[in-house]
């Protein structure tokens, strides 16, 4: 779900380059797979943890595989192409790993039958293209119930990318995690309108603590607002990957993107000749969500925090149980009862207690 | 008035880049060369001031690297439009470019690397006094250059010999050159002191805004500045007071979201670009205002006849 729409002339010709060198040194008994990335593997967020699991393939099955990266593709025409031209140069799997590539993906799948395909963050399959992604919205509810016992003002600054269904999750999954520990907790949204402006991001984060938050968390990709945490003296929560080395005394923890196993055993799949079309959508459970070490908090937290993450990872605990009332009062979802993955892919809607007019 | 202190000095962080970077377009535009490479010469100085203070630890060294990185790049647009006259909107537009994909590429090693923000001043007694300590005296040194940088480009275009030559080159290069002087020498020089000033409000970005490197991390503050030259229709002090409006306008947003104030945020986004659009349509009505103004030879390219 992530977008860089910048034109990377440099990238695009390193990229080129690898996949030349690849090309001329494959064997043939490796199976070859591909990865197709938004951004640059050192955006140090989104691209840069998918590279991590393209890694992790090559080390778990060593000269079996053969990986094969391309990064900064736009979305649109220039994705079809980088991806056909996987396909045609022998890559058996693919990933490609952003929402905007799902209609390429499936175009060039039908193509390509004897390829296997798998998209991160779409909700179209077939039978040799998969989609997978992670329930980030796990992480968030363990966010909120260290922001319940951590926040002294009670008040939380939330900096926002996008009002879409999978950052509006991620409020009410966050909102709902603190008000499990501490009922006062109020969340500050502050939206920025992009994915990744460092400048921006910081500002909103100045905005938030001047009107009284004393815990920043995000949904934006870079370290800024971290980094002000820090120099501010407030306390703050990382994306995508471990950030503590930008704000070592502001990270209570980050809320880690971790696609390896799941990379691992596709790729073996494919290896093995056991791949089949699946749609998967992993929590703590899966591994492709983890928390980065709990700092800057008292013990009792931390194991509050683990405890949290222990009892969802089992199954014992769904961040969105009900009962659950929208801002307008109305209840959503019963006592007793869960939301179901339908109700939390469109999550269109704040649930009560976020102090925020969800824009249009 | 904590909250007033905060924000004031929230703004001044965010308008300090742009300061510099349209001072020294304004110089460029000023001599009649339109440099659209902004955004890309802002990178390529982000870059060599992140770069230069994490291996030498001297903030002082990283600032004088990034303006002269900057300087680098504006002296290759000019040698393209200058000596090989080469269009200079299609120059600067793939200079802007180039400047994206090196920066990332020379920044691919920096990635994720912290760096401590650039000092803010201290003086014993008065940093500390109530609102105006923190306002007045607790800048850092990049701040104060900004004032200072501005007040010399006023005296310089208004006042001196010299600058009344570059806006005379940028007025009718023809009579200029007529008069004897070197039109193609003070064209370079203008641009590449442009060139310099964007490396710094780079370098502004990557050492004291957000100090850390990160790809694009300009986000489009080279175009902003760009229009604000316009916006400020090419006089100092109104491009200090753009710089403020505009650093201003981006801060008081979130304020407001973050008060719950329902203010759509894509509407304040562009706000920037709208005022500049109106002034332009408003200058463009009077033809007075224009021939004051606007440089009447910006964009063209320079052949002696003899």
């Amino acid at each position: 779900m992530k977008r860089f729409g910048i034109t990377r002339v440099v990238g695009g010709l390193l990229a080129a380059g690898l996949m030349a060198a690849g090309l001329s040194s494959a064997w043939a008994d490796q199976t070859k797979v591909g990865f197709v990335y938004v951004g640059p593997v050192g955006d140090h967020g989104w691209t840069y943890r998918h590279d991590i699991g393209r890694q992790a393939v090559e080390n778990a099955l060593g000269d079996k595989v053969k990986t094969t990266f391309v990064e900064s593709v736009k979305e649109g025409p220039d994705a079809e192409r980088v991806i056909q031209q996987l396909a045609a140069s022998g890559h058996k799997l693919i990933f490609t790993t952003s929402f905007g590539f799902m209609n390429p993906t499936v175009k060039v799948a039908k193509r390509n039958p004897g390829v296997m395909f798998e998209h991160a963050t779409g909700y179209k399959r077939g039978k040799n293209v998969s989609t997978y992604m992670a329930r980030f919205y796990e992480g968030r509810y363990v966010a909120g119930v260290i922001a319940g016992k951590m926040s002294k003002t009670n008040t939380v600054g939330y900096v926002g990318s996008f009002p879409i269904p999978e950052v509006v999750r991620g409020i009410n999954s966050f909102l709902l995690g603190a008000h499990s520990v501490n009922p006062d907790i109020k969340i500050k949204v502050v939206w920025v309108n992009s994915w990744y402006d460092p400048g921006k991001e910081g500002d909103a984060a100045k905005a938030l603590i001047d009107q009284g938050a004393d815990i920043i968390t995000q949904h934006t990709d870079s370290p800024a607002p971290l980094q002000v945490a820090q120099n501010r003296g407030v306390l703050g929560f990382g994306q995508a990957s471990d950030m503590a080395a930008f704000a070592k005394n502001a990270q209570l923890t980050s809320i880690i993107d971790n696609w390896d196993s799941y990379y691992v055993a596709r790729a073996k799949a494919v290896v093995d000749g056991s791949w089949k079309s699946a749609d998967t959508w992993g929590g703590f459970n899966t591994g492709m969500v983890e928390m980065a070490p709990f700092t800057n908090m008292p013990a009792d937290v931390a194991k509050l925090a683990q405890e949290t993450v222990d009892a969802i990872s089992s199954g014992k605990l769904h961040p969105f149980t009900g009962p659950i009332k929208n801002q307008k009062g109305e209840v959503v979802i019963k006592a007793g009862e869960v939301a179901d993955d339908g109700m939390l892919l469109g999550m269109n809607f704040y649930i009560e207690g976020v102090e925020d007019k969800l824009p249009n | 008035m904590d909250i007033f202190v905060q924000i004031v000095l929230t703004v001044i962080t965010a308008s300090t880049p742009l300061l510099f970077a349209a001072s020294g377009e304004l110089i460029t535009e000023k001599s009649g060369v339109l440099n659209l490479g902004v955004e890309g010469m802002m990178l390529i100085g982000a870059i060599t001031g992140f770069a230069v203070a994490i291996s030498t630890g001297s903030a002082t060294l990283a600032i004088f690297a990034a303006a002269i990185a900057g300087a680098a790049a504006a002296f290759i647009f000019g040698f393209l439009t200058l000596s090989l006259l080469a269009n200079q909107v299609a120059t600067g537009l793939a200079l802007t470019i180039f400047g994206v994909g090196i920066s990332a590429l020379v920044g691919a090693a920096f990635v994720g690397v912290a760096l401590e923000p650039l000092p803010k001043l201290a003086i014993p007694g008065i940093s500390t006094l109530p609102v105006i300590g923190p306002i007045v005296f607790g800048q850092d040194i990049m701040v104060y250059g900004s004032f200072v940088l501005i007040a010399a480009i006023y005296w310089f275009l208004k006042h001196s010999h010299w600058g009344l030559v570059v806006r005379a080159v940028g007025e009718s290069h023809d009579s200029a050159h007529a008069l004897g002087y070197p039109v193609i020498a003070i064209r370079y020089m203008a641009t590449i002191f442009g060139g310099a000033m964007c490396g710094l409000g780079g370098a502004y970005l990557s050492l004291a805004y957000t100090p850390m490197w990160a790809e694009n991390m300009t986000a489009g503050r080279g175009w902003i500045a760009l229009a604000l030259v316009v916006f400020a229709t090419w006089r100092p002090g109104r491009l200090l007071l753009g710089a403020y409006m505009f650093g201003g306008i981006t801060i008081l947003q979130l304020h407001a979201q973050g008060a719950g104030i329902n203010v759509p945020s894509q509407f304040m986004s562009m706000l920037p670009y709208l005022a500049t659009i109106l002034v332009l349509v408003l200058i463009s009505r009077d033809k007075v205002r224009i021939r004051l103004n606007a440089p009447n030879c910006i964009g063209q390219a320079f052949r002696p006849a003899h």
